[in-house]
């Protein structure tokens, strides 16, 4: 046996060379998409199954794998084992980075003008209402998943939690918007609390399948508990929220008819977004603050070397905790706001997908960086809005797009956010003090 | 006593397609550290691949039935092969040295584009297949009436796993694969210096984590007359938390755990309440981690820096 991966560091040169990987490419193509492309099964009217064949499929997938991977081996040769900085010119980079300083005024500018702009154009605010949801999501799992570095793959049940529990409070007992609105987000932080306490001390992966479990018994008990949840039937009849009391709709108590105006559905619409705009920068403006003190510092510590962070007499538990019920809190808060705008909500809504979702708007935005995440989300949803005609292959590509952005940007697309505190000198460490039994 | 024997050959049963699908986990766990999220979609690739091979003989006019399953049994178990060799190829050997959350990350994206692709390629409805092998032997009959039936796809199930365990037991223990396997799974660094190809090891690791989540596709199949794209999903945590529960990166523990998953589940649909049967599966994932992280049959982690 030769020594270890020869073949992957050897580049093909000329043109035999790049045919046969093409081709070799293109039999394993082959192989893989035979059956399942090139013969289509669906089950008859009377439960028999039939087929026919899709040959014409198959050969364009196959030369499409065939063409791809001589072009991608060509832009390989081409650009060279370069590390990804290089691909960017310094004149382009300083541009950048000026871009980067005004980047974020400018957005909130604009965003804090979005209903002026667009007053008339519904599906505009419905949309941006949407991304702000999931811009407000993105930031609360960032505390968990991008400061801690806890990988939490079942997020969306504490944004069921909060739905939830502003649904039944409101339905139930009648309480308003502003009161269910810290319960929901108390209620999804005591969860948060009651999963991490005990599970918080596993590694990584195996606090991301525990995170994964519970949020898969949440959307089951919602789905079974019908005497609470309504089952998958859901809860319909949510109240709307009301600006502290003044209801805004078109009777003589609304808001409209206080403020001796024209009443226009809209302004329910600018009340949600600002209101989701509001929650949206509470969360950022909270996780910067906590970002300064110990317990943000001791979160990035966390991220960083969870060892060393124990050597040093952090009580990683603890520390763990805070940030998952932070999250989860903040999760909670986007969960009551979800279940008043949308006044329905069901199981439906809380599944793996949108864990997924948000942990990708998270991971490609570059873990930590609070900009980042607030432009993934923009592009992530934006995204799935320009693809809405092809449903079913918007799932196909945001999983490529995943894998995709871990293999070339494993830090993130916008940007990266290293510790707030960094040795900026390195530090030589006579060998005498690490070797073996000191240190 | 009857229903409760009945419960007992199901739950076996359903073990057994748990444990085939959790040692897919447990090895590259071992070997490679990472969950791999996609593994349960494997495993539905493998039954939809079985479901056409299937389609594809009958039409021919085969109507032997041993020869049927072998063709369709070699089939499936190799192209799912590939599949899983593909990925590691595509998706997780870039991020081999990447950061601690990458290649997980990358699975879960593998895991989506495997679902999506299959729901593309063949739809999103259920697609059944008359039973194909029926027939089976009445163990007991009470005097209420009650009868414990053993299928023919019962004993098919459990033998098939019981050979296929041996194979691949033989297989780690005995052959130059399995010794390399168990090498990398040591210290990987050390084996490559020792000439060791690792690359390939791991590879190998994933070709025949995928060829047995295959037969575990085909039992399911067999077994329950249907494949859908949606399977993968639920069926994958379930062997995760067999192989967990086994202790990850110990073979018998995860055919070990497979078993417990499947009587627990059984057990408790058969005596509870069917909608909450996932609920106790996964509750048992949270349990076991909590007090027995190591699972029945893993040794102890050590952390290393």
């Amino acid at each position: 046996m030769t020594a270890p991966s020869t073949h992957t560091t050897k580049p093909a040169t000329g043109i035999p060379a790049l045919l046969k990987t093409g081709f070799i490419n293109a039999v394993i193509a082959l192989v893989l998409f035979s059956l399942m492309v090139g013969i289509r099964t669906e089950a008859g009217s009377e439960g028999q199954l039939t087929y026919w064949t899709r040959f014409g499929e198959l050969a364009s997938l196959v030369a499409a794998v065939f063409g791809g991977s001589i072009v991608i081996e060509l832009l390989r040769q081409w650009i060279g084992p370069t590390g990804a900085e290089k691909l960017v010119p310094p004149a382009v980079q300083s541009g950048m980075s000026f871009v980067g300083r005004y980047l974020a005024p400018a957005l909130l500018i604009f965003t804090l003008l979005v209903p002026v702009i667009f007053y008339n154009q519904r599906y505009i605010l419905d949309l941006a209402i949407l991304v702000l949801t999931y811009v407000m999501l993105g930031w609360g799992l960032n505390v968990v998943v991008g400061l801690a570095g806890l990988l939490d793959l079942g997020y969306v049940a504490f944004y069921a939690v909060g739905a939830y529990s502003y649904a039944l409070l409101a339905t139930n007992f009648g309480w308003s918007f502003w009161i269910c609105l810290p319960l929901a987000g108390i209620l999804a932080a005591f969860w948060g609390v009651l999963l991490g306490f005990p599970v918080l001390r596993l590694r990584g992966d195996y606090l991301a399948i525990v995170t994964l479990a519970f949020g898969e018994i949440i959307r089951l008990v919602l789905i079974n508990w019908q005497t609470l949840t309504g089952g998958p039937n859901g809860v319909s009849g949510i109240p709307r929220p009301t600006l502290f009391g003044i209801p805004l709709n078109n009777s003589d108590e609304g808001l409209a008819a206080k403020l001796g105006i024209e009443y226009s559905p809209t302004h329910r619409i600018v009340f949600l977004f600002y209101l989701i705009l509001a929650l949206a920068l509470l969360t950022n403006w909270v996780t910067i603050r906590l970002r300064r003190l110990p317990i943000g510092r001791a979160w990035e510590a966390l991220r960083e070397d969870e060892v060393a962070c124990r050597a040093l007499g952090i009580n990683t538990t603890t520390t763990k905790l805070t940030a998952f019920a932070t999250g989860a809190m903040f999760g909670g808060f986007a969960g009551a706001f979800f279940a008043t705008r949308q006044g329905f909500i069901s199981p439906e809504s809380f599944t793996f997908q949108e864990s997924a979702l948000v942990l990708a708007i998270v991971v490609l935005g570059g873990m930590g960086s609070q900009l980042g995440v607030a432009l993934a989300a923009l592009s992530m949803i934006g995204g799935f809005e320009l693809f809405r005609g092809l449903e079913t292959y918007r799932m196909l590509v945001f999983g490529w797009a995943m894998v995709l952005i871990m293999i070339w940007r494993p830090r993130g697309l916008v940007g990266h956010r290293a510790p707030t505190v960094y040795l900026k000198k390195a530090q030589a460490i006579s060998s005498d003090l690490v070797k073996e039994g000191h240190g | 006593m009857d229903y409760f024997a009945q419960q007992l050959i199901n739950g076996l049963v359903l073990g057994s397609i748990y444990g085939l699908i959790a040692i897919g986990y447990t090895m590259v766990y071992g070997i490679v550290g990472m969950i791999n999220f996609a593994h349960g979609d494997i495993f539905m690739i493998g039954g939809f691949i079985a479901l056409i091979t299937f389609l594809i003989l009958i039409s021919l006019g085969l109507t032997a039935v041993p020869v049927i399953l072998l063709v369709v049994l070699l089939v499936s178990m190799a192209i799912t092969a590939l599949y899983g060799w593909t990925i590691e190829r595509i998706a997780y050997r870039p991020l081999r040295h990447s950061f601690r959350l990458a290649p997980m990350l990358s699975a879960i994206g593998m895991s989506f584009v495997l679902t999506n692709y299959s729901q593309v390629a063949q739809g999103a409805r259920v697609k059944p297949i008359p039973p194909f092998i029926t027939g089976g032997y009445t163990l007991h009959e009470s005097q209420d009436g009650f009868v414990i039936q053993l299928s023919n796809i019962q004993i098919m199930v459990v033998i098939t796993t019981i050979v296929l365990l041996a194979i691949f037991t033989w297989l780690v223990s005995r052959t130059r694969l399995g010794r390399d396997m168990r090498a990398c799974e040591q210290d990987q660094t050390m084996a490559a210096l020792l000439g060791v190809d690792v690359d390939r090891t791991i590879s190998m690791t994933f070709v025949i984590g995928a060829a047995l989540a295959a037969v575990a596709g085909l039992m399911y199949l067999l077994y329950y007359g249907l494949v859908d794209f949606f399977m993968g999903f639920v069926a994958g945590i379930k062997a995760f938390t067999a192989a967990v529960l086994g202790g990850i990166g110990s073979l018998p523990g995860a055919m070990l755990g497979g078993l417990a998953i499947g009587l627990i589940e059984t057990f408790w649909s058969a005596y509870f309440s069917v909608e909450y049967k996932d609920v106790a599966a996964f509750s048992i994932l949270i349990v076991v981690l909590i007090f027995m992280p190591t699972g029945l049959l893993g040794r102890p982690e050590v952390e290393k820096v």
